[in-house]
């Protein structure tokens, strides 16, 4: 069967349609056979029930916090959370500075302190150093390869001959003196050392951040669970630190070696503290000659104490990767920033308030959805039945691609989206509008239906692109600079945007293609919303009509005899060569 | 066909046709008279009425109690006495939502008061203490939401007039729409200042979403307008204003349509959510909407097509064409 141009345009368009339907359908089956997916949307806390805590951090006047401050921030408050046993939280940055972290259910109050506290930097003496466990090491042999050679030979020497002789010595004569300083072994009461030697390093994310009071000894462990310690108090703050920062160290003379540093600058009163500090260190020997920098209750590192630091602009050096210094400094530097969080807001949202939102939302979007199919009946008669269908093969595919993103990029449907969804569908049925009025106006011009859908099209199709445009920048803008809600609308709109283009190219267009060719459209059935008469003009000339007028019948006659009068040069050659017989000339 | 078709048809011949541009003025008196209106009103009494997230404070809801069929009067009293009894002079605000909930608002409770209140409210209306949910709002959430809503404003107008001018060719059909569209916005916000309706963060939404609705509705108008007058050329019989108010009139079915369209599912929402929800996202959402869908296909009409001719008149090209007697073309014959 031979068929026109546009008619395979059209069929080839709806088999893309298709092709991208199957292809979404696909991508979900995947994700639901491979990934957990769902077949639905996942809900958004509004809708599904839980707590939403927004933080904001505590700064002073003209502070501001950077993307990484902020960033740091998520990681340490999501390890918090993930400490705390709540599974599939969402933890959020808002508008450059807020955290939002979003919790099924409903926290109790230690999680809710947890998440609030804010990130503490500490210089802590290091009373004694051991390795992790130790007790453990005979059951544990085969499970912990890694730790044991690496944290030996730099956590034995050390801790094992200065930890030993002290303890015993200070421990057992004078168990009741006070200690004199922050590095006096009396600090290690029995009790304590007891609970230092049950400690596992495993457990030390569960126990949570800051667990001991500044003016108390800490047992604790390297970040990495490699060497375990009990630090004396609290010697200086973090907040007394003004700059940190990683660089290669310079040796005396001035060269620049390869070797990288973190280089910490000390406020007043920290450079004084620290200067008291390291005139003690460098007196003793062994691992107190160490100071640990502890981060949210965990040691990020402690190095020795080579000499007293007068000048407050300590250098740590050791066997820093590049990385890893500068994961130093930020850590330094940022929790050394006076970073509360402070809980902004919570609101605890019950399920069944979302669930009835929810289906309201579906109600009203039904009702919508009848109420623009219905007007589009009344308005286009039966070019009504394409733009329900239009609308329902953009639901469709919204459906599809919102369940992928909620399976694949967390995406998660809000109320606001919902309210967006349900907007859309006008949105949506607008381009159907513009694309029909162009029609319309086509065959005012008198073209013929098929000719018209092909040139309503070509001026359509500039119309709805642009403001699709305006649609999908005020969407993107939205998305990228509101907070909260408003993302969460401004995703369904965006998304809708590009449906609707989808849509109308791929559906709608091919449609009218292959209608245009059908008896009752193309012939402009008075029900088809194309009838030609009822759109009235005639085509005079560029932008000039005149309505039709009415013919009566002997009108009609008379002009078809003067049709026939008036024959044209070939009918007459025709007529005379058949009249040849009767010679009128 | 309906008789919108036949409107349709005698506007696109110009057998009928509404002077839009000419009677300019009144149009612009018109909206002028809203815009004062708008910000006159909403001053005298005494600004906008900010959400409960703007001022901040602590929310309860009350679920599904049957005490709300006895009567407002009665739940709220309830709801008074509960809250007083734990902070004593709270003061809270009491309202019922849907058919069947109720709730309070309070000034900002500390987290051991909000317990106290939760329970003292289940315990008053007789609904397990899961029932009853609470929310603490701080102030400068809101002020968060307004802060980066006016950003996304300021560079929303930016890139959109940026890419109407290319699209256009030229900067000054940006500057009807954007007029146009910051009408709109000052129209749909009065409509929340006149009738002392809480803005919330949901209100803000719908206000944003006016932003693209607004431009939209102009840049279809505008579309034919380009057409139009692209079409004419130098030697046109019409006059630009004249070709620019035939655009306005061919499109002006389109407009009716596509506003009913769009307000159809809005007003659904609206209507759905204040009856079956009270004051919630939903309502505050398609309320917004519903004012700003309406007056943004005015204003698309009334001021942004008439402002453009405006804006557009006194350009040495385009009065020589208005001057151009009628006749002008067949005395000079085939001149061009």
């Amino acid at each position: 069967m031979v068929r026109s141009t546009p008619e395979r345009k059209a069929i080839r368009s709806l088999v893309w349609l298709l092709v991208i339907i199957i292809a979404l359908i696909a991508a979900n089956g995947a994700s639901v056979l491979f990934n957990n997916g769902q077949w639905t949307p996942k809900l958004a806390l509004d809708l599904e029930g839980g707590t939403q805590i927004t933080l904001s951090p505590q700064l002073s006047s003209g502070e501001t916090v950077t993307p990484e401050q902020l960033e740091r921030a998520v990681a340490i408050i999501r390890q918090r959370v993930d400490a705390s046993g709540v599974s599939e939280a969402e933890i959020t940055t808002q508008g450059n500075e807020n955290i939002v972290v979003s919790i099924p259910g409903e926290p109790d109050e230690a999680t809710r302190e947890r998440i609030q506290s804010s990130a503490k930097l500490e210089f802590r003496p290091v009373l004694i150093a051991d390795l992790p466990s130790a007790s453990s090491v005979g059951e544990d042999d085969g499970t912990d390869p890694s730790t044991d050679p690496s944290a030996s030979p730099s956590a034995d020497p050390s801790a094992s001959p200065s930890a030993e002789p002290s303890v015993d010595p200070s421990a057992a004569p004078a168990p009741s003196a006070s200690p004199t300083d922050a590095s006096d072994l009396a600090w290690i009461t029995p009790e304590l050392q007891e609970q230092f030697d049950a400690f596992d390093c495993a457990t030390l994310a569960q126990v949570g951040a800051n667990v001991a009071p500044v003016d108390e000894p800490l047992i604790t462990c390297e970040q990495d669970g490699s060497i375990k310690y009990i630090l004396g108090p609290v010697e200086v703050a973090g907040e007394r630190i003004g700059d940190a920062r990683a660089g290669l160290i310079s040796s005396q003379t001035g060269v620049t070696t390869n070797e990288w540093g973190v280089f910490i600058e000390f406020d007043a009163d920290g450079t004084a503290q620290f200067r008291a500090v390291t005139e003690r260190l460098i007196t003793l020997t062994g691992v107190q000659n160490q100071f640990a920098i502890v981060l949210d209750g965990a040691v990020i590192s402690a190095p020795r104490t080579l000499s007293a630091i007068t000048d407050g602009r300590p250098q740590i050096s050791g066997n820093f990767t590049e990385e890893s210094a500068l994961t130093l400094a930020d850590q330094l530097k940022f929790g050394a920033l006076p970073i509360g969080f402070e809980i902004q807001s919570s609101e605890n949202i019950s399920a069944t308030l979302g669930v009835s939102q929810l289906q309201s939302g579906i109600i009203a979007g039904i009702i919508g959805l009848i109420l623009v199919g219905l007007y589009s009946f009344l308005q286009y008669r039966a070019l009504g039945g394409v733009v329900l269908a239009s609308l329902v093969v953009s639901a469709i595919i919204t459906y599809l691609i919102i369940t992928y993103l909620s399976n694949q990029q967390g995406f998660r449907l809000s109320l606001a989206g919902v309210a967006g969804l349900v907007i859309s569908i006008g949105v949506i049925a607008d381009s159907f509008i513009v694309y029909f009025e162009r029609i319309r106006d086509e065959l005012r011009d008198g073209r013929r239906v098929d000719g018209a859908v092909e040139a309503g099209w070509k001026r359509a199709w500039r119309t709805i692109l642009i403001s699709d445009m305006i649609n999908f920048i005020a969407a993107i803008v939205l998305f990228i600079l509101a907070v909260g809600n408003v993302r969460g609308f401004a995703f369904t709109l965006g998304i809708t945007t590009i449906v609707d283009i989808i849509v109308v190219a791929l559906f709608t267009h091919p449609m009218m293609q292959l209608l245009a060719r059908t008896q009752f459209f193309g012939g402009g059935h008075p029900l088809s919303g194309l009838d030609p008469k009822a759109l009235g003009a005639v085509y005079r000339g560029r932008a000039q009509f005149r309505a039709p007028v009415g013919v009566t019948s002997t009108k009609v006659a008379s002009s078809s005899r003067e049709a026939q009068r008036r024959q044209t040069i070939a009918e007459r050659k025709a007529a005379e060569a058949a009249g040849e017989g009767k010679d009128e000339r | 066909m309906s008789r919108l078709t036949q409107f349709g048809n005698d506007l696109y011949t110009g057998e009928r046709s509404f002077d839009f541009v000419g009677r300019r003025r009144t149009w612009y008196v018109i909206a002028a008279v809203f815009v004062i209106l708008a910000i006159g009103l909403t001053a005298l009494r005494g600004g906008f009425v900010f959400g409960i997230e703007f001022r901040g404070g602590s929310e309860f809801r009350v679920q599904s109690t049957s005490v709300v069929e006895q009567g407002t009067a009665a739940a709220t009293a309830l709801a008074d006495e509960a809250v007083s009894a734990v902070v004593p002079g709270a003061n809270p605000r009491v309202s019922i939502v849907g058919g069947d909930s109720v709730r309070v608002q309070t000034e900002q409770l500390t987290p051991a008061q909000t317990d106290d209140v939760r329970a003292a409210l289940a315990e008053a209306y007789g609904v397990p203490v899961s029932d009853v949910s609470a929310s603490f709002i701080g102030a400068s959430w809101g002020a968060d939401i307004t802060r980066q809503a006016l950003i996304a404003l300021v560079v929303f107008l930016l890139l959109a007039s940026l890419v109407l001018a290319i699209y256009f060719r030229t900067w000054k059909m940006s500057v009807a729409a954007l007029i146009a569209l910051f009408h709109d916005l000052v129209v749909t916000a009065g409509v929340y200042g006149v009738f002392g309706l809480e803005i919330t963060p949901a209100a803000v939404i719908g206000f944003l979403t006016i932003l693209g609705y607004s431009l939209y509705d102009t840049v279809v108008v505008f579309d034919k307008v380009r057409e139009n007058t692209s079409e004419d050329g130098v030697e046109s019989r019409r006059t630009f204003a004249q070709s620019v108010n035939l655009a306005v009139n061919q499109t002006l079915v389109r407009s009716i349509n596509t506003s009913i369209v769009a307000v159809l599912p809005t007003a659904s929402i609206l209507l759905i959510g204040s009856v079956l929800l009270g004051a919630g996202t939903l309502r505050d959402i398609a309320l917004a909407l519903t004012v700003g869908t309406i007056v943004g296909t005015y204003s698309s009409i009334f001021l942004a097509a008439p402002l453009y001719v405006h804006l557009r008149q006194n350009e040495p090209e385009l009065k020589k064409q208005g001057s151009r007697p009628r006749v002008a073309r067949t005395e000079s014959g085939a001149v061009r």
